[in-house]
């Protein structure tokens, strides 16, 4: 294995996990857009990946695609094989699994414990390199479960019933997550959605996942402000403070992202509710997984890399930081 | 201690002001006593006792969580309480507490307990908490609290809980302590709003219109209205009982702290309203002077030598216990000089009647105020029948400030507002260019435009963006706004070395080459420097 310009790449099968910049052949692990970009010639990755870069454009005609299901062992040549586990990061996520000469290497790309009802769980993989990520390594990060965050949102819309509820939230994931709990939390109303948000949410239902109603935001005509007052609108984060959100009625600006534990983050943002809601292990998740995979090393790809790796070495564990480049922290 | 835990998470990241008074009035009227006055006194900051120390705190995290940890931690979040509220491990030999307790109960246990009392009973709280109540208890604590809801805000909604006005509120405020059992007993009806003729407080005060040149000028006639120089100093109140003195700003902030060498010179009883100033070499100093005074909590000897505090009389609203409000001004202004004479201190003397005959001289005199080099900003006119009336009553007091300093300044950096401009680019810094030719920040504005104006510089900074820093915006130095302000100061803290009083927006400048815009020296020049 070895870090190269492009991103983490795997010498015996002459491939790259994740790059950032078009390769021969890439392993890809899930389908946000600092892991899954476009240009490649030959994509590995699982049926719903390939299906979420077909949305977004990532994969073009002349494309060679190889999907795999969780669990299908594929001969890679030169002796490696290479299968996929979940990563219960977003629907689709995996760990790509790596088998050459009797050493396995999983590179688990971003992932999570906390549970989620629109994808597969996280499954351990004892393995002798593990590969993780550590964007929230610090012992301040300890996610709060998500019916608790879900709760506050509720609390709030019953408390301040004339103010739209703007909810920033990454388009892949976090939307789609955000909503089934909220459903499973008991709350009927439509949700109201920006058009960015619209293309993978159909995607999601496509793969069985029922969210209820929900309507785009651009079909109701401007003068019906009062029709989202006290509802729950979904945009990307960008737009909660926006032009865009000042067609509401008296709107309240509410980000959900694993940062957002931090206060002075959601004040930035100009939040006035901050849900923490993640889609990437906590720290004592991070280093609870490290310690099941029984891996005798722990290579680091991004984040706050060196808390992990004192952590890990406090531990007895071996752990080594690849300084990967181009992982963009703000997309959490 | 859950409801005041959910109740300043709510408050610290809601932005208006409006809403956060829904939000305080919901509470103070779900929460039984003496809870809701402990939680109202840690929002106002009026609490006067620590629960436990800042290194108690410290000390225990260093015994549960590795010291670089810890450090890397706090280096992220960039602050203690909330680090230690996030990343508290639990004890492994956690006592669980069927329920929290009430705030009122922890506030008592943390006063009853001795040292060592309060460590184990910090540990057993913080082990029973989630991070956002560890970190309502971490600043309600240490006093450390900073939800951005001024006492004015929340003396605001007790009024609106009322439906008084806010005046009531201010007249019993500062002789009431927490928890506030009495207060609540009278917003519910359940008793007579307290009594607090013994105990020194402060009064609302009476605030002037600005003048309207065309319609109120040909009303004023010698015989009607007395003529007084507006001095730029701070506008006080000074309440005695004689025994006991407090001085309050216009809003009711305390800052007799600051100013005991005026405070053990009031020898009467009574509650005088005049301009707070200081007087180094036995001269009246500029507000530059006074503002060195107003940054000192407790001041040295040798700065009250240097800068002895002043009070100009204006208007006299208590004596002997006796309240003058309801007197006719004219009758009020000879008690306070009867008062001011009997009581001869060389700290305290009454603002002069100006002599005039008619509004050319009302004219010459607001022109002799401009040539004051900012001491005095201008003339306040005041109908001798008028009542002593909180607020700001029609046609009673008027105020004639000399014309604005202009200068053409070069937009730096912007910021989004909050409230009806959130979302919009409408706080601004300026700054003028110097000899080097690099701009230097002079101050920065948020009025003085329209709504149509606020839209088209949002949109120029749009269109103008360079950098960013956290929520700070710079721009290209392009536009130019001239810009209006009271006076200027000489401050350490301002790179410019300048400092703004009152600045607003007067007019864009977009027809204005930013390099033709104003330089420093220009300030300089108004300074008289």
């Amino acid at each position: 294995m070895q870090v190269r310009p492009q991103g983490l790449y795997y010498v015996p099968a002459d491939a790259y996990i994740d790059p950032h910049d078009a390769v021969g052949r890439a392993i890809i692990t899930h389908g946000h857009a600092d892991h899954a970009r476009d240009g490649h010639g030959e994509v590995f990755a699982t049926p719903e990946t390939l299906e979420i870069m077909r949305t977004r454009y990532y994969l073009k005609d002349e494309t060679q695609e190889t999907g795999l299901a969780y669990g299908t062992r594929h001969d890679l040549g030169n002796g490696v094989t290479l299968w996929f586990a979940s990563a219960g990061h977003i629907l689709g996520s995996a760990q790509a699994v790596l088998e050459y000469n009797g050493t396995r290497i999983v590179a688990a790309g971003d992932y999570k414990r906390h549970p989620d009802p629109t994808c597969t769980p996280f499954e351990v993989v004892p393995c002798d390199v593990f590969i993780t990520e550590a964007t929230f390594a610090l012992p301040v990060f300890q996610h709060p479960p998500l019916e608790a965050e879900v709760e506050k949102l509720l609390r709030s819309l019953r408390a301040l019933p004339h103010r739209t509820h703007i909810v920033g939230v990454y388009a892949l994931g976090k939307c789609q997550r955000l909503m089934k709990t909220l459903r499973l939390a008991g709350y009927e109303e439509p949700f109201y959605m920006h058009g960015a948000l619209k293309r993978l949410t159909e995607l999601y239902e496509g793969y069985g996942q029922d969210f209820g109603a929900w309507e785009l935001v651009s079909e109701i005509p401007r003068a019906d402000k009062h029709v989202f007052q006290g509802k729950i609108v979904l945009c990307p984060p960008a737009q909660i403070n926006d032009r865009w959100s000042r067609r509401f009625a008296d709107p309240l600006p509410t980000v959900a992202s694993g940062w957002m534990q931090i206060r002075a983050r959601a004040r930035q943002k100009r939040a006035e509710m901050a849900l923490v809601v993640s889609d990437h292990a906590d720290w004592g998740d991070l280093i609870r997984t490290c310690e099941e995979t029984g891996a005798d090393n722990i290579w680091i790809t991004h984040g706050r890399v060196e808390a992990l790796q004192y952590a890990l070495e406090q531990r007895g564990m071996k752990a080594k930081a690849l300084n990967l480049i181009g992982r963009d922290e703000s997309v959490e | 201690m859950e409801r005041f835990s959910d109740l300043l998470d709510d408050l610290y990241f809601t932005n208006s002001n409006l809403a956060k008074e829904m939000i305080l009035t919901q509470y103070l009227r779900a929460t039984p006593d003496p809870d809701r006055g402990w939680a109202l006194a840690a929002i106002s900051g009026t609490l006067s006792f620590d629960l436990f120390k800042r290194n108690v705190i410290k000390s225990l995290m260093m015994e549960r969580m590795d010291p670089v940890l810890f450090d890397m931690a706090r280096d992220y979040v960039g602050e203690m309480s909330e680090t230690v509220a996030l990343a508290w491990p639990q004890s492994p030999d956690a006592v669980r507490l069927n329920r929290l307790p009430d705030l009122h109960e922890v506030i008592a246990e943390f006063q009853a307990r001795d040292k060592a009392g309060i460590r184990d009973y910090l540990i057993n709280l913080l082990d029973n908490m989630s991070p956002p109540q560890r970190w309502a208890l971490l600043k309600l604590g240490t006093r450390g609290l900073r939800i951005g809801m001024s006492a004015r805000t929340v003396k605001q909604t007790l009024a609106k809980m009322k439906d008084v006005e806010i005046d009531i509120i201010e007249s019993v405020w500062h002789g009431l302590t927490p928890p506030y059992t009495e207060l609540f007993a009278w917003i519910d009806g359940k008793a007579d709003l307290p009594d607090m003729s013994d105990v020194v407080t402060f009064s609302p005060v009476m605030l002037a219109h600005p003048i309207d040149e065309e319609k109120d000028l040909p009303r004023i006639t010698p015989q009607t209205h007395i003529a007084e120089w507006k001095w730029d100093g701070i506008r006080v109140q000074v309440s005695s009982t004689g025994k006991e003195t407090k001085i309050f700003s216009r809003k009711g902030e305390d800052i007799s702290g600051s100013f005991p060498d005026l405070a053990q010179a009031i020898d009467f009883r009574g509650v005088i309203d005049g301009e707070l100033l200081v007087k180094p070499n036995g001269e009246i100093g500029s507000f530059n002077d006074l503002q060195q005074r107003l940054n000192k909590k407790k001041p040295g000897k040798s700065l009250m030598e240097k800068l002895p505090a002043h009070v100009i009389a204006y208007d006299i609203i208590e004596q002997d216990g006796v309240s003058q409000r309801a007197l006719p001004l004219s009758q009020r202004r000879s008690a306070l000089a009867e008062l001011v004479a009997t009581h001869e201190n060389e700290r305290i003397d009454m603002s002069e009647d100006l002599t005039f005959s008619d509004t050319d001289d009302l004219r010459n005199l607001r022109k002799q105020a401009a040539q004051t080099g900012g001491l005095i900003e201008g003339v306040m006119i005041k109908d001798l029948s008028s009542l002593y009336v909180s607020g700001r009553p029609k046609h009673a007091w008027y105020k004639w400030k000399r014309d604005p300093f202009l200068l053409d300044a070069v937009l730096m950096y912007a910021r989004r507002g909050t409230g009806k401009r959130s979302s919009f680019y409408s706080d601004y810094t300026f700054g003028l260019w110097n000899d080097e030719g690099e701009l230097l920040p002079i101050g920065k504005a948020y009025f003085g435009f329209t709504d149509e104006e606020l839209k088209e510089i949002d949109n120029w900074i749009r269109r103008n963006k360079t950098q960013r820093f956290g929520p700070v915006q710079e721009v290209k130095k392009e536009l130019v706004f001239e810009v209006a302000f009271d006076a200027a100061q000489i401050s350490k803290r301002h790179k410019s070395g300048f400092a703004l009083r009152f600045p607003r927006i007067h007019r864009i400048r977009w027809d204005k080459p930013a390099n033709e815009a104003d330089r420093l020296d220009a300030l300089a020049a108004l300074l008289g420097q």
